[in-house]
């Protein structure tokens, strides 16, 4: 009998489903637990790719309970492409509406902050704008000056402290505080690094990302917060090669 | 049948190792024995980033073997578009010495399943198999070598062996041939044939190119020893003296030391590599 | 030549951010590997063993099935706003972030 590839890999996803016949050993006998191997080839090898591409809920939920999810989670969203750097772009929405989850409100957040690390990790390659570019503007036209971004870069918003949580897991950082906090993802080479943006800054940043002067941004980042310091959130941006040019008005 | 005219160049018969990003400084600083280098394909599909860079520098040193893990060749759907996109962008830019793939299917109905899935040697699959190969090759504008799979358990309705499926996808495709001897070992041990057998009947004229990897032991329902493709360990001495039979029959080819899982340290992987350099040099003089 | 108080405050501030390029990033040298380069990698080997996680299938009904207690999340407290109440920014988190 011929057992097709959907039989095959369904039998996989389900290993209370009966192993597929038409399958043997040398002697004609069924397959049996040689059938596993597939089964286990596929269970084990996508969720070790979750569970290194998310490294800080693989801790913040023990090696137990991260299998168990990411077992439930592999079946329900396989990959749908033979990228394997890309999986998981569904575990964010997904660890939010797991129930037995419901009181770690902030996971679906963190797994947002490591799918976007590691997106930075193979964004693009850019250089990074020389900052004395800034200089050489003339300076009745920096007000009306647009920042094209590095590949690289990304700003995620966030009501729980996703910085915090990742350095405590990745970097034995101290213990997270109960604060809302903005996150940009730099990448000054090769290595991605998250940081935490101060009040106003998330709206500045997304403003220039979209394509706003920089007169208007820094206006949007004081509007959100009147400490906002423009100052620091360029230099910022400037030392991790976010921008790499400047568009000035003629 | 691709045009062989434009087969592509060959891999130095040298020992090679797959590569890993931990091995990176070892590579560069002292290469030791090894003449060159084999990549996954999908792992160096991203836009940028350190990956891409790493892999650029070592093409200028090494010759480079693009081993494509997420193709899918013996899927019953069509090959997938967007993927063989990546795959000729990533052979354009990089332009390695040799392109090879699996006998395996790994994507259905828009899933990949991230594993090598075994196929029934049937009329149906041979046909969908050079089907798939002849768009490759032409998409490419390159020949492929096709890899033999590890089998854990055979399909009734398999009407070919192994070996004489492979010589029939090559004769009607013009592809080559990789013999992956662990798999040929860890086959011949869990469906009771005997490897020298498989050799002899493969076409080793084909062979561009010979794999070898460590595997796992484990037991059937019926304590019979069950052999896993794991990557992860050394290669095992009932292989090695199966890889002295085969060089003795082809004569020096290409050796890769696959490890994939646990990988080592460099020096554990390099010594793998210099037994290959020995296995070789045998029948070089 | 008079600007207005926009354009002066954007001048004050790019003196403010090429003042920190100043410093050398060091930081920005070194080599920080989080794991990311492993991330979801592809390779064709296979599992280890037989036996486990591709045949315990997880018997998963609506709120049957619980964590057990593992994690750092055990050392978090970080409860859920019952109100909805915005979390909002703490200030001394956010220095420490900045590059020297």
């Amino acid at each position: 009998m011929t057992v097709t590839q959907t039989t095959f890999r369904d039998a996989i996803f389900d290993g209370a489903q009966e192993r597929p016949l038409g399958l043997s050993d040398a002697i004609g006998q069924p397959a049996g637990r040689r059938f596993d191997v597939y089964r286990n080839n596929v269970a084990v090898s996508l969720s070790e790719a979750l569970a290194t591409g998310f490294p800080t809920i693989a801790k913040l939920l023990g090696e137990e309970n991260f299998n168990a999810i990411a077992g439930i989670f592999l079946r329900q969203f396989p990959p749908t492409s033979p990228m394997m750097m890309h999986y998981g772009a569904d575990f964010p929405t997904f660890l939010e509406s797991f129930e037995p989850l419901a009181h770690l409100g902030y996971l679906g957040d963190v797994a947002r902050l490591e799918l976007g690390l590691r997106r930075s990790y193979h964004a693009a390659d850019s250089t990074g704008v020389a900052p004395e570019t800034l200089a050489e503007i003339p300076q009745d036209k920096l007000v009306d000056i647009t920042a094209n971004f590095a590949p690289a870069v990304s700003v995620q918003r966030s009501s729980w402290p996703i910085h915090a949580i990742w350095a405590f897991n990745m970097q034995d950082g101290p213990k997270p505080a109960a604060v809302a906090q903005d996150v940009l993802i730099l990448r000054p080479e090769y290595d991605p690094l998250p940081h935490v943006l101060p009040p106003g800054a998330y709206e500045c940043v997304t403003a220039l990302m979209a394509g706003a002067k920089l007169g208007t941004a820094a206006e949007f980042g004081t509007e959100a917060d009147e400490g906002f310091d423009l100052g620091a959130t360029l230099g910022l941006l400037l030392t991790g090669n976010a921008l790499t040019s400047f568009d000035v008005p003629s | 049948m691709f045009d062989a005219q434009h087969s592509p160049d060959h891999l130095p018969n040298r020992p090679g190792v797959g590569y890993k990003p931990q091995h990176y400084t070892s590579l560069i600083e002292n290469p030791g024995t090894v003449g060159w280098l084999e990549i996954h394909a999908e792992n160096y599909m991203g836009d940028g980033g350190r990956p891409i860079a790493q892999l650029r520098q070592l093409s200028e040193r090494f010759p480079i073997s693009v081993h494509g893990v997420g193709l899918s060749i013996g899927g019953e759907g069509a090959l997938d578009a967007d993927h063989l996109a990546r795959l000729k962008h990533l052979v354009d830019w990089l332009n390695p010495t040799v392109f090879s793939e699996h006998l395996a299917w790994s994507t259905h109905e828009g899933a990949f399943l991230n594993d090598l899935l075994p196929l029934p040697y049937t009329q149906d699959t041979l046909n969908r198999v050079a089907d798939h190969i002849d768009l490759l090759q032409e998409t490419l504008g390159r020949q492929m070598m096709l890899e033999n799979p590890s089998s854990y358990l055979a399909f009734d309705e398999s009407t070919w062996s192994e070996p004489d499926f492979l010589r029939e996808v090559s004769n009607r495709t013009g592809c080559g041939l990789l013999l992956d001897v662990n798999n040929v070992f860890v086959s011949a041990t869990n469906l009771n044939y005997d490897p020298k057998q498989y050799i002899a009947d493969y076409p080793l004229e084909k062979v561009g190119e010979i794999h070898l990897g460590g595997h796992d032991e484990d037991e059937d329902d019926h304590g019979k020893p069950l052999l896993i493709d794991s990557h992860g360990a050394p290669v095992v001495d009932p292989v090695w003296a199966l890889l002295d039979h085969t060089l003795s029959l082809s004569g020096p080819r290409p050796i890769l030391i696959e490890w994939d899982t646990d990988v080592p340290e460099w020096t554990v992987l390099h010594a793998e590599a210099l037994r290959a350099d020995k296995a070789l040099s045998k029948v070089m003089s | 030549m008079a600007h207005s108080a926009k354009t002066i405050s954007v001048l004050g501030a790019i003196s403010a951010a090429l003042a920190l390029q100043a410093a050398p990033a060091e930081a920005a040298k070194k080599e920080k590997c989080f794991g990311i380069s492993l991330a979801g990698k592809n390779d064709c080997a296979a599992g280890p063993g037989t036996s486990c996680a591709g045949t315990s299938t997880v018997d998963y009904q609506g709120d049957a099935w619980t964590l057990v207690d593992e994690g750092t999340c055990l050392n978090l407290d970080l409860p859920d706003m019952a109100d909805g109440t915005p979390r909002t920014p703490s200030l001394e988190a956010l220095t420490r972030d900045l590059p020297a």
